[in-house]
């Protein structure tokens, strides 16, 4: 569980980044933090794994502050995959890559191998096993990132966008893999800029803009409503677009989701369909 | 990081940015071989207090004070060097003789970093290229020059980045014996060489794709033209080379700790 107290953050150069964050993420939530450039997200999100140390108010993880404790420590727990795969990859080979964290954490080298297997396996990258991450495309070195990352199991795991760069099939199967990991009861955040994935995972949703927390509820009720998004320089997904511009319809407005919306539009035409 | 920092061009307005980078490099240079050819401890204190009225009137104190505690750690090195040398030269001892010694020679090396510091912290990329350029290097160095220059504070910054995602991954830096410490960066150097090449190959492709270098004939809208500053700083520093061969050849130095013996 994270908790954050009244956060304020100044960088050294001297601008404030978060201004008085509060939130609690509970076990086995699923988040997503948006909001436009420099809201101040990626700041929030490396208090969570202590990149970044509170000028001032509190985060707790597991009930341990932050500022207790090493990165390492806290990354234990605390999964954090970057936005650029190519900030981490320097190992000869994908198994290298992935082993990485695992050394640093002290596995044992027959729990390394297994490890390592899971993780290949998990995100489609078994036959990269003794290839070169650099000779991967842009799409398979994001995977290699978040591999090596999720080998050693965090409880709680960032995601900074995550969609950036991926085509609409990977897209999907990093959805699908998120819900899978929602089942096992993982926390997951992730940073996004993608209204329409957050759309389709339909997670809590934390609105930022200008260092501070403007609006936490369920995506759809977010994503449907145009005076925060605004605020925050988002423009609602096409979906809920439609919706929202069809008030004579009478229909419900916090509709974001395709099939729910396809429902309604057969309802509307007096078709019922199943399936 | 902070060696970086102190090197970073930051834009303020002040007589010393106005002064020609010519002058300025020529009066760093200066000081630089002052610096070399004085090994006793009060010319050098003298030289780097010299240089506290430019960085006052430059504003640039803070920058600067943060270059100065960058170099901190090679400072120590160097003092630690020179003494153990001299201690162990001097069969055991520790004389006054040695620490003075070896505070000057690493004095020598803070008044290095200290001019070449304000150098570049008062002058922008854009105004050394000019002054290259009108100094007839050829375009392709100066561009060349000045890019580099200018990505110092990018890789800077992607260092940064890039020990974020290594820490996020169990990377202890400062975990191990002296080599695990420096096997320990081979994480954050591999990824940061790559993205440099990476970054190099695409500006080449960006600047061929707006046709660089088609025009062998280059004008420029700003020109370098000496002001009564620039003068100055030539006075300057024509005083101080003066000054310091004068001393060198003629005056016998001595250290402060004959002059404290003769006073008691």
């Amino acid at each position: 569980m994270i908790e954050a107290k009244d956060v304020r953050f100044t960088y050294p150069s001297g601008v404030e980044a978060l201004k008085g964050v509060t939130v609690t993420i509970s076990e086995g939530d699923f988040v997503a933090i948006m909001g436009q450039n420099g809201a101040g997200k990626t700041t929030l999100v490396k208090h969570f794994n202590g990149l970044l140390k509170p000028t001032k108010g509190k985060v707790l993880v597991d009930g341990i502050e932050t500022t207790k404790v090493s990165v390492a420590r806290l990354a234990r727990n605390v999964g954090f995959v970057f936005q650029n795969p190519d900030h981490q990859l320097f190992g000869e080979t994908v198994e290298d890559e992935i082993s990485f964290g695992l050394r640093n954490f002290g596995f044992e080298k027959t729990v390394v191998g297994t490890r390592v297997t899971w993780a290949l396996n998990l995100l489609a990258l078994a036959q990269y096993r003794k290839t070169s991450p650099f000779m991967l495309s842009g799409g398979e070195r994001k995977r290699v990132a978040l591999a090596s990352v999720l080998a050693w199991d965090p409880k709680i795991l960032i995601l900074d966008e995550p969609t950036i760069g991926q085509d609409y099939q990977q897209k999907e199967k990093l959805r699908q893999f998120i819900m899978q990991m929602q089942t096992q009861k993982r926390t997951i955040i992730i940073v996004t800029h993608d209204v329409e994935f957050v759309a389709e995972c339909n997670p809590r949703v934390l609105l930022m803009s200008d260092g501070q927390i403007i609006a936490d509820d369920e995506a759809a009720q977010i994503l449907t409503n145009t005076k925060v998004l605004e605020q925050a320089s988002i423009v609602p997904p096409q979906i809920a677009q439609i919706f929202l511009d069809l008030p004579e319809l009478d229909l419900p407005k916090h509709i974001i989701d395709v099939y729910e919306a396809r429902n309604l539009l057969l309802n509307l035409l007096g078709k019922e369909k199943s399936g | 990081m902070s060696v970086f920092n102190g090197l970073k061009f930051r834009k303020v307005y002040s007589p010393i940015h106005n002064l020609d980078p010519r002058i300025k490099f020529v009066y760093v240079c200066a000081v630089f071989g002052v610096t070399i050819i004085f090994s006793e401890i009060i010319p050098l204190i003298l030289l780097f207090l010299l240089q506290i009225p430019f960085i006052l009137i430059a504003r640039v104190q803070r920058d600067w004070a943060r270059s100065m505690r960058g170099a901190a750690f090679l400072a120590t090195i160097i003092f630690l060097t020179n003494f153990l040398v001299a201690f162990i030269g001097s069969g055991y001892l520790v004389t006054p003789r040695n620490l003075e010694n070896a505070v000057a020679m690493t004095l020598r090396f803070v008044v290095l970093v200290e001019s070449f510091s304000v150098f570049f912290l008062t002058t922008s990329p854009d105004h050394l290229g000019l002054a290259l350029e009108q100094t007839h290097v050829p375009y392709e160095l100066v561009f060349a020059f000045t890019t580099a220059v200018r990505f110092v504070p990018v890789l800077a910054e992607e260092a940064q980045t890039i020990m974020d995602a290594q820490k996020a991954r169990g990377l202890e830096l400062e975990r191990g014996n002296f080599l695990k410490r420096i096997r320990n960066y081979i994480p954050i150097l591999i990824p940061l060489i790559i993205s440099a090449i990476r970054r190099s190959l695409e500006l080449a492709e960006a600047m061929e794709s707006r046709a660089w270098g088609a025009t062998k004939k280059r004008t420029n809208l700003y020109l370098l033209r000496l002001h009564n500053g620039d003068v100055g700083l030539i006075a300057i520093t024509i005083l101080i080379v003066a000054i310091a061969v004068y001393v060198r050849l003629f005056v016998p130095i001595p250290s402060i700790y004959e002059i404290w013996t003769r006073l008691i």
